[in-house]
């Protein structure tokens, strides 16, 4: 009993209410300051492409949105910037980064993207942190891409490098409904449902997506898998990677 | 004076034709064909992106990308925050810290991301086993992590691991933490690391226990076979 007492004291705001609230998504929604503005990450994938030589990075964004109006009216802010970022020496430091920012010409809007940069220190320092503080990397333009509709799909190509930034359907699934419950204690103890009865919340709504395609030659060499220094060996080496956005100042 | 007019009809329909061609409404994508001076790079003799020089229009009049740019929100793997972040104020702290400094926070000293996740993890299966009106613990999961060991790979290691030379999964019974792909049941993968233990069957639902590994939905009938950018277009209705 004592440590019972002790966890929910030291977890504080654990209560039902924020259990029921706590896995809106892989990320959707995921902290009070971000929760429905437009630098709200939805979720990130990474994988490795159609040619397997390159690297798929998948950002979506102000998630979940309703099919219809809500999603065609759904827009990238010009004041957000997106960073795709690549540790390839294992330190959880990025070494570069891909960037992508809307901007717009007299009747279309575009998304920019630049990279992959070398990450410049003096550019990124916030309070002694590298990372935090970002300016766009103007040399390092790769191109741009009228941002697609729910009607028409626009494809960027620069090299070998593809990009794209539109609205798509949402391709994560959880039974979020019967989450609450479990949270909440009222699902004991069956737990989830079997499969057929189980309900995918996210089946029918889409996010914001921004996905590029970089060959791997652009990314250096991997580093040793994470995995081996909380001993979890024989993994293959693999570059760490994460999304963020930041908003202009 | 005829023929001149054939051509000229000739020419409109070519040129309609192209348009069409551009308008193009399914969902295969378009190739974009860039001129110099909207390709979004600066080439030729432009002084900026698409601007300046002899071709572009001045750099004054095009686009505008200066401004310092601030961190708001992060993310590396699926439900790291949202699951264990468990306060607002830690979730709000997590996404304004840089990853390299979650086991050390300089963002804020008091937030110790690694000992909140690890309560967090605990203060789960303490809910549930009230529900129980049993005692339940964690215990130590399919990949040999313990509740601290698999804190500090929550809290300080939050990226995905792609490997660029091996086929990526989240994890798919044999191999691990290759990347996340668009089908990767990331739900039931996170469950099963968090409530499977040792063999990964512990709450499976059989053998009288609770079904918590498995939230018993798949990826359904979103399309993983589509060519660039993957994703099938947005649900319309």
């Amino acid at each position: 009993m004592m440590k019972k007492t002790k966890i929910f004291a030291a977890i504080g705001g654990l209560s039902v209410v924020a259990l029921a609230v706590f896995l809106i998504a892989a990320d959707h929604i995921d902290s009070p300051t971000v929760a429905g503005t437009k630098v709200d990450i939805a979720d990130f994938y990474a994988f490795e492409g159609e040619n397997p030589n390159s690297t798929v990075f998948i950002a979506t964004l102000q998630g979940p949105l309703e099919p219809g109006q809500v999603t065609q009216n759904a827009v990238f802010d010009k004041d957000v910037l997106v960073e795709f970022k690549i540790d390839n020496t294992g330190d959880f430091k990025e070494d570069l980064v891909i960037q992508a920012i809307r901007r717009d010409s007299v009747d279309k809007q575009f998304m920019y993207f630049f990279g992959p940069s070398d990450i410049d220190l003096p550019d990124t320092e916030r309070d002694g942190v590298p990372g935090l503080t970002s300016t766009v990397n103007i040399n390092d333009g790769i191109g741009k891409v009228e941002i697609s509709t729910t009607e028409e799909t626009f494809i960027g190509e620069s090299g070998e490098i593809k990009f794209f930034a539109g609205p798509r359907r949402d391709y994560f699934y959880f039974d979020f409904n019967r989450f609450n419950e479990i949270a909440s204690g009222a699902a004991a103890p069956e737990g989830f449902f079997p499969p057929g009865t189980a309900s995918d919340f996210f089946e029918n709504l889409n996010v914001l997506a921004i996905v590029v395609e970089v060959p791997n030659s652009l990314l250096g060499e991997a580093p040793d898998h994470i995995g081996g220094a909380v001993g979890i060996d024989g993994l293959p080496k693999a570059y760490n990677v994460w999304v963020s956005t930041k908003r202009k100042q | 004076m005829k023929t001149f007019n054939i051509k000229l009809v000739l020419l409109a329909i070519c040129t309609s034709l192209l348009f069409v061609q551009c308008a193009d409404d399914d969902d295969n994508g378009n190739i974009i064909e860039q001129d110099m001076c909207s390709d979004g790079l600066q080439n030729g003799d432009e002084e900026g992106i698409d601007c300046g020089g002899s071709e572009c229009v001045p750099c004054e009049m095009s686009v505008d990308f200066t401004g310092v740019f601030v961190q708001e929100d992060i993310m590396g793997r699926p439900a790291v925050n949202t699951a264990f972040g468990g306060s607002d104020e830690v979730k709000n702290s997590y996404n304004i810290a840089a990853t390299s400094e979650r086991s050390d926070s300089l963002t804020d000293p008091m937030v110790n991301f690694q000992r909140i996740f690890e309560e967090t993890l605990e203060g789960y299966h303490d809910v549930y086993g009230d529900a129980l009106g049993v005692d339940l613990d964690y215990e130590t999961n399919i990949l040999g992590l313990d509740a601290t060991a698999f804190a500090i790979v929550l809290a300080n290691f939050d990226a995905l691991q792609v490997a660029p030379n091996a086929p990526t999964t989240y994890f798919d019974g044999t191999n691990v933490l290759t990347g996340r792909t668009l089908g990767d049941d990331v739900i039931d993968i996170s469950l099963t690391l968090m409530f499977g233990g040792t063999s990964g069957t512990r709450f499976d639902g059989n053998n009288g226990t609770p079904q918590l590994t498995s939230d018993g939905v798949g990826v359904g009938d979103r399309d993983l076979t589509l060519p660039f950018p993957y994703m099938e277009a947005a649900i319309s209705q």
